[in-house]
């Protein structure tokens, strides 16, 4: 108990934290690890803002460690490389998102699916290791769960990418819902959705935006390339598209019927989870009987794909839709992240706008 | 309701049972909600050119049957003869037939028509064209009531006919034209058929016993999972099932934590499936094949905390029903059967509400029923 987040470490860092459930974040200084021979040291440009963010700052999930510094959609300028480091070198811009450890020697690790490693170690607010977010001015980690960067992806608009773009990619392509032709609604339009719908796009899949406020019609289709927006509370809408579609991604986080959702699948269709209410689905089970009909959950992705996807979205041109934020509009950002009302992912101007005071 | 179950209330009005069709047949029906069966005089079609007409051998009781007579899912029109695990002896066939003769023995299952050119039909998985029609309850395409197997002879398009193995006993096979193909059709699509695969069962009925003999032949280690101690021994001694683990006992269910590629859940009661699902590893498959009345309570966090999925799965197309057939006979698989006698089925009808059958409830059609 003698070391305080700045003094555990020998090597200074700046960041901002919150220190309870109000969620509150101010500055802090801490301290990170020195360079290890496999790890990559960069300075950290932007950084995503995601709804877990919130969730964790508030202790939602019951599992809050404070001082927390959030932040897992980080892309930075590599400074220092330890002496085995092979992926990078100095200069070089990376990302680095969910993950910035696991035991790479199990089944899943193996299966280059770590996110499924029960020792997974999380970017922050890990349960076993304290670990400290991309809110901060620089990061330290293992090369291995370093994405290298593509030249020709923006920094900023490609930082959501590194949670929000897997989250809806992974799943596409483990489901079977990524092939040409084929007809996937997407639920919710927001941080996942958005980028959900530019992925199945540039899959060739027909996309339908599923949502419960009418107004978003125009951004589905008009801006983001939708062929379709169903409103989920027309029952009208909802009953003509009953066995349309071979698949559904649902990233809404607030409570809401799944029957209805199951509707709409043909035969043998997938209803896909990455959002996760705090209250259980009643799930039906004639639907899924009658219609050889799944449910699958599907949690962000491994680092292969992670940089599969980024290298993916480099080359389709997708990016999220951002506002840009300084670090100090973060407490202002959260509340309207509260309110959904972001269109579609607040991203942090970190390097010009976190000082040390 | 799914369609498919909602599209057969074309019921005509103007004849009857005993006069619509031109082919005398008897059999045994539920007339009301009480679901009591008793004899019935009704018709048959004549043999169409594609058509194959057998005497019925035997069927098998399943759990559907008494769902369908006492119009549990409220579809059911009265009279109602029940039976889609039938197995007989073919009488007569159409002049276009080219898979049977006379004399052939056969099989008929859940299904007796579908639209042929949808991309389920042409797929080989008729059982999800959106107009299936199933051997009991369902208006076919003339417009008239299916009789089910509970009768003496049936007459069917060859498309669904089975063939019957050789060395396939008729009686303890019947049931396998729906449990059999129940349980093989999603281990297969599910890819829960691989040797080595850990496979857990719950629910030691009709379904569930066929289920722990079709994974055993798939190679899988087998767990039942049950509320009851006392099955243990028949799980591993007489279904020979690898484990045993009463799902009461929290350490039991503990050490079974993410071990299980796949889970068939046959129980058709209202019951929690969060403590079945923290069973598999991940990517693993619950697969729901028995139809509680309510929804049940599913955590999104428990599926995508390991990217698990639940999914459901009914019957099996007619292709692949053939293949579980000759599959059973190539590895021995027979359903565990009471033969009775077609004069004690509302008995049978009773300890089946009871779950009081070790497993499946067989009439013994040809033998004991007579017309009257």
């Amino acid at each position: 108990m003698g070391s305080s987040p700045e003094t555990e470490h020998p090597v200074k860092a700046l960041g901002y934290a919150a220190r309870d459930s109000s969620g509150v974040l101010s500055p802090i200084n801490f301290s990170r690890r020195e360079t290890g021979d496999e790890d990559v040291r960069f300075k950290v440009l932007y950084c995503g803002v995601c709804h877990s963010d919130l969730h964790s700052v508030k202790n939602d999930w019951l599992n809050a460690k404070y001082p927390m510094i959030p932040g897992h959609e980080i892309v930075g300028v590599v400074t220092e490389v330890g002496s085995k480091v092979k992926k990078v070198k100095v200069g070089d811009k990376v990302g680095v998102g969910c993950m910035v450890g696991s035991c790479r020697s199990c089944d899943q690790c193996d299966a280059d699916q770590e996110q499924y490693c029960s020792n997974l170690v999380q970017t922050y607010n890990s349960h076993a290791d304290v670990t400290y977010g991309g809110y901060s001015d620089h990061m330290v980690c293992n090369e291995h769960f370093i994405i290298s960067w593509p030249e020709n992806l923006p920094l900023d608009g490609g930082a959501p990418l590194l949670c929000a773009g897997i989250t809806v990619y992974s799943p596409m392509r483990y489901y079977g819902l990524d092939k040409p032709g084929m007809h996937v609604g997407v639920v919710g339009l927001g941080g996942l959705g958005h980028v959900g719908v530019m992925f199945l796009k540039a899959f060739g899949v027909k996309v339908t935006v599923i949502s419960t406020n009418p107004n978003k019609k125009e951004e589905a289709v008009g801006k983001l390339g939708a062929d379709s927006f169903l409103v989920s509370r027309d029952q009208q809408q909802m009953q003509a598209a009953v066995g349309t579609m071979d698949g559904i991604i649902d990233t809404v986080s607030a409570d809401h019927p799944l029957t209805p959702l199951i509707s709409l699948l043909k035969p043998n269709g997938k209803l896909v989870l990455v959002g996760a209410p705090t209250k259980p689905h009643e799930l039906p089970a004639f639907p899924l009987l009658f219609g050889r009909k799944l449910v699958g959950g599907s949690l962000i992705g491994g680092i292969k794909e992670t940089q599969e996807m980024i290298d993916f979205a480099a080359k389709h041109k997708i990016t999220a839709a951002i506002e840009l934020i300084p670090i100090d509009y973060i407490n202002t950002a959260m509340e309207r992240l509260q309110k959904s009302d972001v269109r579609y992912r607040f991203v942090i101007d970190v390097a010009n706008t976190l000082k040390s005071t | 309701m799914h369609n498919s179950l909602k599209h057969n209330w074309r019921y005509t009005m103007t004849t009857s049972p005993e006069s619509e069709h031109p082919i005398k047949a008897y059999g045994y029906a539920a007339r009301d909600t009480s679901g009591s069966l008793s004899p019935l005089t009704f018709s048959r079609r004549a043999t169409g050119e594609k058509d194959v007409r057998f005497k019925v051998l035997y069927c098998g009781i399943c759990h559907s049957d008494l769902h369908l007579i006492k119009n549990d899912w409220g579809f059911t029109k009265y009279p109602v003869t029940p039976g889609h695990e039938i197995v007989g002896v073919v009488t007569e066939v159409g002049s276009k037939v080219e898979k049977f003769k006379i004399g052939e023995i056969v099989g008929v299952g859940y299904l007796v028509g579908s639209c042929r050119s949808c991309q389920n039909c042409v797929s080989d998985y008729e059982q999800y064209c959106p107009t299936y029609v199933s051997t009991s309850g369902f208006t076919y395409f003339d417009g008239t009531q299916t009789y089910g197997g509970y009768s003496d002879h049936m007459v069917s398009d060859e498309h669904f006919v089975l063939r019957w193995p050789e060395n396939l006993p008729l009686d303890a096979g019947a049931p396998l034209l729906c449990a059999g193909i129940t349980t093989y059709s999603p281990l297969r699509y599910y890819g829960l058929d691989k040797p080595g695969m850990k496979v857990g069962v719950v629910g030691l009925g009709g379904l569930g016993h066929v289920a722990v003999k079709m994974a055993k032949a798939f190679g899988a280690e087998v767990t039942v999972f049950s509320t009851s101690t006392a099955k243990k021994q028949e799980a591993i001694e007489g279904l020979k099932a690898d484990h045993f683990i009463n799902s009461k006992d929290e350490q039991q269910m503990q050490a079974a934590r993410g071990t299980l590629d796949g889970f068939i859940d046959t129980v058709s009661a209202i019951h929690p499936i969060s403590p079945l699902l923290s069973t598999l590893t991940t990517n693993g498959k619950l697969i729901l094949l028995g139809i509680p009345e309510k929804p049940l309570e599913l955590s999104a966090a428990s599926l995508v905390l390991g990217r698990k999925t639940v999914a459901g799965s009914n019957v099996g197309g007619i292709k692949e029903t053939q293949e579980m057939l000759d599959f059973a006979a190539e590895h021995g698989i027979t359903a565990d059967v009471e033969v009775i006698p077609i004069d004690y089925v509302n008995t049978a009808m009773e300890r089946l509400l009871k779950s009081d059958v070790k497993y499946r409830f067989v009439i013994d059609v040809a033998n004991s029923l007579k017309a009257e």
